[in-house]
């Protein structure tokens, strides 16, 4: 028997492959060092990254002064100059902010002075013949706006799997299934960090773990914050609704939320929400009647047409919500740690901005950074519709005639695209990793047409018993009913 | 929306077919017995033949063919008849949108194109309204069906669909859904209609006492909602609120807790009316399908629409005899080039969903079964209905019991009386 090779001890662990935690991989990677990706559940960008409005903010909103408000400020420039190359879908959509009674009204000047006050941010005051020439189809009352002509809309599940797939393509390591439950200090300088799967073994630690970053930041002996998940459930309406909306139509905000908006989707749905109910729960969810009640009432008033339609998708997402308003990303500098937690609704706008800071602080608390000679790009299969489909293809399709057929019919997903998914660098491993990187069963039929043939041939590719995929135990019961349908 | 590279030429046919489940291979094989030479049916599935080859349990033919099939032998039997015909099927073909009036772009494993007809049938069916659609709240744990998913994992990929299920649900299809899952070995837990009583009666005697007999032993939930999923890594049980059960505080909709492992959703069928929308064809607001008149003419010259596209919910049998008799309508239009100038429109109001055709093109249009059917909303005894025109009362009606979920009679007696000029049609309550 050989003895198995020491188990390496990385320079930096990265804990959590949300839209944060994948930005500071990546950016990690730039540089001659070794990193770990460490996630607790089995896809990258599966927790509050998946579940949110999908918005790419501008940041004119945020508190002047705030660490938010200025990552957020050079986080998109710097989405800007990647999403075109890495390829994630994006549409320039603009933002109108809708007052619907005086004092939100009065309020109108207000933001524009903190627009201005965080940074030149290229925002006007409309009239409302302006925004009804803009929405025709929006409901009656609207007193006046503010046009924010830069905020625009993203693909949430392709950016943060961009960002893992360059990281991982330039060397770093990623670790599922790998929920942190102990963290321990050697004397010889290292951490050890403790799973259920085994333990890992690094020299420093990025804490970017989301809803989880207080546990993370109490495991390393810190109680800076507490994380209060803040839940937003949404609607999805169909893609004949989205004629009906040409920008982000958002409210004024409040203290706690940024409020119910209505938003085209660059799939080309439109969505509805986000409520904001602060929950103990980590794992809470799920939707109530009586949110997605409020959200179709808000809605009707907004657009009155809107409602006609039919829903395609309704869902709920935890926002990492703590006791302060600003993000809590903090080096300890003795520990070898940086905590990047509390970023509450803005983790996929800020993503590049809050890596590019956080790895300035790692290199504070004395992380040697040197980059290295490449840094390969990525460039991610075009699920958006502004793009060109692969479906729509000929030169495609005439290469490989699995993107001429058509599986998901909803969202005309190709044979070619569902094999690529589960065949790439970070291939999909469960029915809602294959969901998001190809958008099949993300439709109107809800999976009426595909939603056994993208199983099976999940369970094809994997390997991956269907019983484990569709969460059931593979038990005598079970395997009695499959052989009579097998018998078939 | 990108425009997509395309090849030069397109495909050009006389009739183009979209659609080949029953009412499109229907409508193919009487067009081509009655002489029409270029008939071109595309569908976007691996094979032909519609919801009907998924259904692997008896009940299909009895109207249309005199005799019972199973789902897939009843759709083999019209791809059988199509081709003997002859037919033209392409498969794994989606129309992807419209280049013209009557010209369709398309993409399918051999690439990209458009095929020019002179006459376009939309056979494109329906589906049910899954979980979201009907805005059920809770978690979305893995464990959701509907009855068309339920029987593909079932009869076409042989996935396994959990060991206890409810299903939403108690008209005709429901029932498709409780063969399917005594075929997986999957025990019912409880089946759920928000009506009064179910809503399963079939016309011929043979597959009735089969059915029944099926029915009296499943437990049924009437006038009981849905009201919530839960579960996180698979549906773990369902949340039923009952419209008659008090609560402890003496308030109507108790809740009951059901356990189960999966839940499928039967029935709420909506017309895949996509490709109609995207060709600016006017939907009716009541079938959620492209208005069409007795002659299966839609708002688009040229363009027909038969089968399920029209109100989802009908079963093969009647798609079928509507894809025969769309035949002679196109047929009739090519040799004359006539479409209707003006249309008055049939609209709803409650008790009636909706009904069909529901467009009047003129006194002497010819109704496909003789009569205009509807749907009610809800069950209604001794119920008096009225067709008016603005105020003028047309017609009325007396019907012993109003059935949701079933199809209803309504005569055309009342057509010679319509104003082609006049406002819109109304079906309701007579006043």
């Amino acid at each position: 028997m050989t003895a198995s090779p020491p188990a390496p001890i990385y320079d930096v662990a990265v804990i959590g492959a949300g839209a944060v935690g994948c930005a500071i991989a990546r950016e990690l990677s730039r540089y001659a060092l070794t990193t770990v990706l460490v996630e607790a559940g089995s896809d990258v960008g599966a927790g509050t990254s998946k579940a949110n409005t999908a918005i790419w903010h501008t940041g004119y909103d945020a508190k002047p002064g705030s660490l938010e408000s200025r990552l957020l400020k050079r986080s998109y420039a710097l989405l800007a100059e990647f999403m075109p190359q890495a390829g994630i879908p994006t549409e320039p959509t603009g933002g109108l902010l809708i007052a619907w009674n005086p004092e939100q009204q009065a309020a109108l000047p207000k933001l524009l002075a903190q627009g201005h006050a965080n940074g030149d941010h290229d925002l006007y005051l409309i009239k409302p013949e302006e925004i009804y020439r803009r929405e025709p189809h929006l409901g009656p009352g609207a007193l006046g706006g503010l046009f924010v002509p830069q905020e625009g809309i993203l693909c949430t599940y392709t950016l943060p799997l961009a960002y893992a797939t360059q990281a991982v393509l330039n060397g770093a390591a990623l670790r599922l299934n790998f929920p942190i439950q102990q963290i321990t200090a050697a004397p010889d300088g290292h951490y050890t960090l403790t799973s259920p799967a085994g333990t890992l073994a690094c020299r420093y630690i990025v804490n970017a773990a989301g809803l989880h970053a207080d546990s993370i930041d109490r495991l390393l002996g810190h109680a800076d914050f507490t994380v209060v998940p803040r839940r937003g459930q949404l609607i999805v309406f169909d893609k004949f609704a989205r004629r009906l909306v040409n920008h982000i139509l958002l409210p004024v905000p409040t203290a706690t939320t940024k409020g119910v908006l209505i938003s085209p989707t660059v799939y080309g749905n439109v969505l509805l929400g986000p409520t904001a109910e602060d929950l103990p729960d980590k794992t809470a969810t799920d939707t109530t009647a009586a949110g997605l009640g409020a959200l179709w009432q808000k809605g009707q008033a907004i657009l009155p047409t809107l409602v006609h339609e039919e829903v395609t998708a309704t869902y709920a997402g935890l926002r990492s919500a703590t006791e302060h308003s600003d993000y809590q990303i903090r080096l300890h500098a003795e520990q070898r740690y940086v905590c990047a937690g509390g970023i509450r609704s803005t983790g996929i706008s800020g993503s590049l901005g809050i890596a590019e800071y956080v790895v300035g602080l790692l290199a504070e608390a004395g992380l040697a950074l040197n980059r290295k000679p490449d840094f390969l790009p990525v460039y991610m299969p075009n699920i958006g519709e502004a793009g060109v489909r692969p479906y729509q293809s000929a030169e495609l399709i005439a290469a490989d005639p699995a993107y001429g057929q058509i599986v998901c019919h909803c969202e005309r997903v190709t044979l070619g695209e569902l094999r690529a998914a589960l065949t790439s660098p970070l291939p999909a491993q469960t029915l809602d990793g294959l969901r998001r990187r190809t958008r099949a069963l993300q439709g109107r039929c809800q999976g009426f047409n595909c939603h056994a043939a993208v199983l099976g041939l999940l369970a094809q590719h994997t390997g991956a018993s269907p019983y484990a995929l569709a969460g059931l135990e593979d038990d005598h019961a079970n395997r009695n009913a499959n052989r009579n349908a097998n018998h078939h | 929306m990108p425009t997509a590279t395309q090849t030069a030429t397109p495909t050009t046919t006389e009739i183009l077919i979209v659609g080949g489940g029953p009412a499109g291979l229907a409508a193919a094989i009487a067009l081509k017995r009655l002489g029409h030479a270029s008939v071109l049916v595309v569908d976007r599935e691996p094979e032909a033949g519609g919801v009907p080859r998924l259904c692997d349990h008896t009940g299909f033919g009895l109207r249309d063919l005199q005799r019972v099939y199973s789902g897939p032998q009843y759709a083999r039997h019209y791809r059988q008849q199509a081709e003997r015909a002859g037919v033209e099927i392409r498969t794994n073909t989606t129309i992807t949108q419209w280049a013209g009036p009557t010209r369709l772009t398309y993409t399918s494993p051999g690439g990209l194109g458009e095929i020019e007809a002179q006459a376009v049938v939309l056979a494109t069916g329906c589906r049910e309204r899954p979980r979201a659609a009907r805005l059920v709240p809770g978690h979305r744990p893995p464990g959701v069906f509907t009855t068309g998913s339920l029987q593909r994992f079932v009869y076409e990929q042989h996935l396994p669909v959990g060991r206890r299920a409810v299903i939403i649900g108690a008209e005709i299809v429901s029932l498709s859904a409780v063969m399917t899952l005594a075929h997986a070995g999957v025990a019912l837990a409880r089946m759920v209609t928000e009506h009064d009583h179910h809503q399963v009666y079939l016309p011929y005697l043979p597959m009735k006492w089969y059915l029944m007999d099926i029915l009296r032993r499943v437990p049924i939930s009437t006038r009981t909602r849905l009201s919530r999923i839960l579960g996180h890594q698979r549906v773990e049980a369902v949340e039923l609120t009952h419209a008659d059960t008090l609560t402890e505080l003496g308030q109507a909709g108790a809740t009951e807790i059901v356990d189960c492992d999966s839940v499928i959703f039967t029935g709420d069928w909506i017309p895949e009316h996509e490709l109609a929308r995207l060709g600016q064809l006017t939907l009716d607001a009541g079938t959620r399908g492209p208005q069409a008149d007795s002659a299966y003419r839609t708002s688009a010259r040229g363009v027909f629409a038969a089968g399920n596209l029209l109100r989802g919910s009908e079963t093969a049998e009647v798609s079928a005899l509507e894809g025969g008799q769309v035949a002679r309508h196109v047929v009739e239009y090519l040799r004359a080039g006539q479409w209707p100038l003006r249309r008055v429109p049939l609209q709803v109001a409650p008790p009636i969903d909706w009904v069909y055709p529901n467009t009047v093109s003129g006194p002497a249009d010819r109704l496909p079964f003789g009569h205009f059917t509807f749907r009610p909303l809800a069950f209604a005894r001794h119920v008096r209905l009225a067709v008016y025109q603005g105020d003028t009362c047309l017609h009325q009606q007396t019907y012993g019991q109003l059935r949701p979920n079933v199809s209803q009679a309504l005569d055309a007696r009342w057509l010679p009386r319509v104003d082609l000029a006049g406002p819109p049609l109304r079906v309701g309550l007579a006043a």
